[in-house]
């Protein structure tokens, strides 16, 4: 079974400040984790130690047991796969290309039918079929997300880093992309581990959760321990109430220092237009 | 996508039309290789230069000193190795562009980016000026040897130095502009010590040309540019990792700043060596690829290959402009690019709205 045990991880870029404290986690087994808390914690940054495209000043990061260090680039990207905040599209290329890249680490001589097999699942997946042969560089933010997942997807591994997957997706596709996560852990057996600033979708979704702090881990366990409204003011600096919903905790935002006036609607605000729904005003 | 049509089918159909693009500019090659090869002064027609041309590599012999005789050791001496040359810059600037590009994720970049053409300018003035030479052979060897340990100079410090500190991309091409101004600056300091005559050849020798060439020139422009391109295209899928940025590249399964350095090495190597023989020939490895991209998109398994056939058909059609604009006299090739390729470069970048597409 799969495990990523980081173990007493120090980071800093340069001389620079530490941005990981002396972080240790023990993940073992299938299952969908969200990584949370406040911009510039460092949550990207644990998962890119994870991955090794960051090496820790101190401490050692653990994949099945055996040191990242010890692995072999391609043996390591094909245990370990990483969807990115946003994908850069200097030269873009097709989006079937695009996933195909997904296939590198599994790269044979000649093995571009069997990839192809693999890149139609994923874009069947992601619901991106119809985006196949268009140009990376000439979709939505939402679609641009789409095609990165479908890439992680393709190329198949073990543990899947997610940094914020699901960001610039409308609600509907946000849902679809967390099942088809939850699937993953489940029936696939995958470690799932994203970046999520969606409180209440992480809560509902993950089987546990991390929360991080100034560079350390706040918080980690069940939703239900982690997501407390003690937890969420000492975290964020937030005042909330949590309550529970199917046994997983939901978070209502307080005012959050919002004045009746702050809060009031100017005077005469009006939007009107023609409408589809006849819903009007 | 259109109706239900299976994906692998228009994929198939996509790299088919890629491929007829490069055979398209591969034919583009021959007729201008085989229109500049009539301008012979000999009158041997277009067909009757192929003819020579694959009898000579058959081993035909004429009888000696007769008129076929003649036109063959004429053809394959004097103009042939110049359309070697011309082909061998065209292949080796373009997939030096589009490799500089991928390694450093910048459409700007161009094979000069690391400052190997004012570090060969320095060289060969070096020689030209001062006559120190770093070959035993003076004279035109000589220039030649200087040129190509100036250029790789400024390559191998940034080579050097990214494997000592972790230089990002846009740290490179920063310090590839600096190499340029401290070479360009070393090279004004020895011009002003020379005479007029010396200064004209020491400028001269800077604008890029193909006259004068001969097959011994050939043969290391053409070694180092068959195993480079070689080794460039058969790395195309990395660099096509590299362009999702160094992150995502990693995490693919490539090991990064190992890839980036050996690449580096050989454009340095390929570069210098043809600036080293024909001087500075800019905007190749820069309109080329940026041409490509925007028939084709970003896929360098095909951008390197058609760069290629379309900066050597770019370089032979300049010559061949080069050679007729004041007939009988010549103008320099690198003088006609710069004059061409700048307003193309202008016109894609005003055209070029987003990104790079597809059209073709």
């Amino acid at each position: 079974m799969q495990s990523v045990t980081v173990d007493g991880v120090d980071f800093a870029y340069g001389s620079g400040e530490l941005i990981l404290k002396d972080v240790t986690i023990d993940i073992r087994n299938p299952q969908l984790i969200s990584i949370i808390g406040p911009n510039g914690v460092g949550k990207s940054t644990l998962i890119h130690c994870m991955n090794r495209i960051l090496t820790p000043r101190k401490g050692t990061v653990m994949v099945d047991d055996v040191n990242v260090e010890e692995y072999k680039v391609k043996e390591l990207a094909k245990k370990m796969g990483y969807v990115p905040y946003s994908a850069n599209d200097t030269f873009p290329l097709t989006v079937v290309d695009t996933i195909l890249m997904g296939r590198n680490p599994h790269r044979k001589w000649k093995s571009l039918h069997d990839d192809m097999q693999v890149v139609k699942e994923v874009l069947e997946m992601m619901d991106i079929t119809p985006l196949a042969m268009r140009p990376f560089n000439e979709l939505s933010a939402g679609q641009h997300q789409r095609v990165m997942l479908a890439r992680g997807l393709a190329q198949e591994p073990e543990i899947l880093l997610l940094d914020e997957p699901t960001a610039n997706l409308d609600i509907r596709h946000q849902m679809d992309v967390i099942r088809l996560l939850k699937q993953l852990s489940v029936k696939r057996g995958i470690v799932v581990i994203m970046i999520s600033h969606d409180l209440n979708i992480a809560a509902k979704y993950s089987d546990n959760i991390i929360m991080m702090s100034e560079g350390t881990i706040y918080a980690v366990g069940k939703p239900v321990d982690v997501i407390t409204p003690e937890s969420v003011k000492a975290v964020y600096g937030v005042d909330t109430d949590v309550v529970l919903s199917d046994g997983r905790p939901h978070m209502m935002i307080r005012d959050h220092g919002f004045s009746e006036e702050d809060a009031a609607t100017p005077e005469g605000s009006t939007v009107s237009g023609v409408t589809t729904s006849g819903m009007n005003g | 996508m259109s109706g239900g049509e299976d994906i692998e089918v228009q994929y198939t159909h996509h790299v088919q039309r890629r491929l007829i693009f490069i055979a398209f500019c591969t034919l583009g090659v021959i007729l201008v290789a085989g229109f500049s090869l009539t301008i012979n002064g000999r009158g041997i027609g277009f067909l009757e230069c192929y003819e020579y041309i694959i009898n000579h590599i058959l081993g035909t012999e004429y009888p000696f000193r007769s008129d076929a005789w003649f036109d063959d050791y004429v053809l394959w001496n004097t103009y042939v190795p110049r359309i070697v040359m011309g082909i061998l810059v065209g292949c080796g600037l373009a997939v030096c562009g589009v490799a500089m590009q991928s390694l450093m994720n910048n459409p700007l970049a161009d094979p000069y980016t690391v400052g190997i053409s004012d570090g060969a300018c320095f060289g060969a003035v070096a020689a030209i000026v001062t006559g120190f030479s770093l070959s035993s052979v003076m004279g035109s060897m000589g220039v030649v040897t200087n040129a190509f340990v100036g250029g790789l100079i400024p390559a191998m410090i940034i080579v050097l130095l990214s494997s000592i500190v972790r230089l990002s991309p846009a740290t490179t091409i920063l310090i590839g502009v600096a190499m340029s101004y401290i070479f360009s600056g070393l090279e004004t300091t020895i011009m002003m010590t020379a005479d007029a005559d010396t200064l004209k050849e020491a400028y001269l020798w800077q604008i890029g040309t193909l006259n004068g060439m001969t097959w011994e020139r050939c043969y290391i422009p053409m070694i180092l540019t068959i195993v480079g391109s070689a080794f460039l295209m058969y790395s195309s899928k990395n660099l096509n990792l590299l362009s999702l940025g160094d992150s995502s590249a990693k995490s693919l399964g490539l090991n990064v700043d190992q890839f980036r350095t050996l690449c580096m090495l050989i454009v340095a190597f390929l570069v210098a060596s043809l600036v080293s023989f024909v001087g500075v020939i800019g905007f190749v490895g820069l309109v080329a690829p940026h041409l490509v991209r925007m028939l084709l998109g970003g896929d360098n398994k095909f951008v390197m290959p058609a760069s290629m056939m379309l900066g050597s058909l770019f370089v032979l059609f300049a010559d061949l402009l080069s050679r007729v604009l004041i007939y009988p006299g010549e103008l320099r090739v690198g003088l006609i690019i710069s004059m061409i390729g700048a307003p193309i470069f202008l016109y894609m970048i005003v055209r070029k709205k987003k990104g790079y597409g597809e059209v073709f």
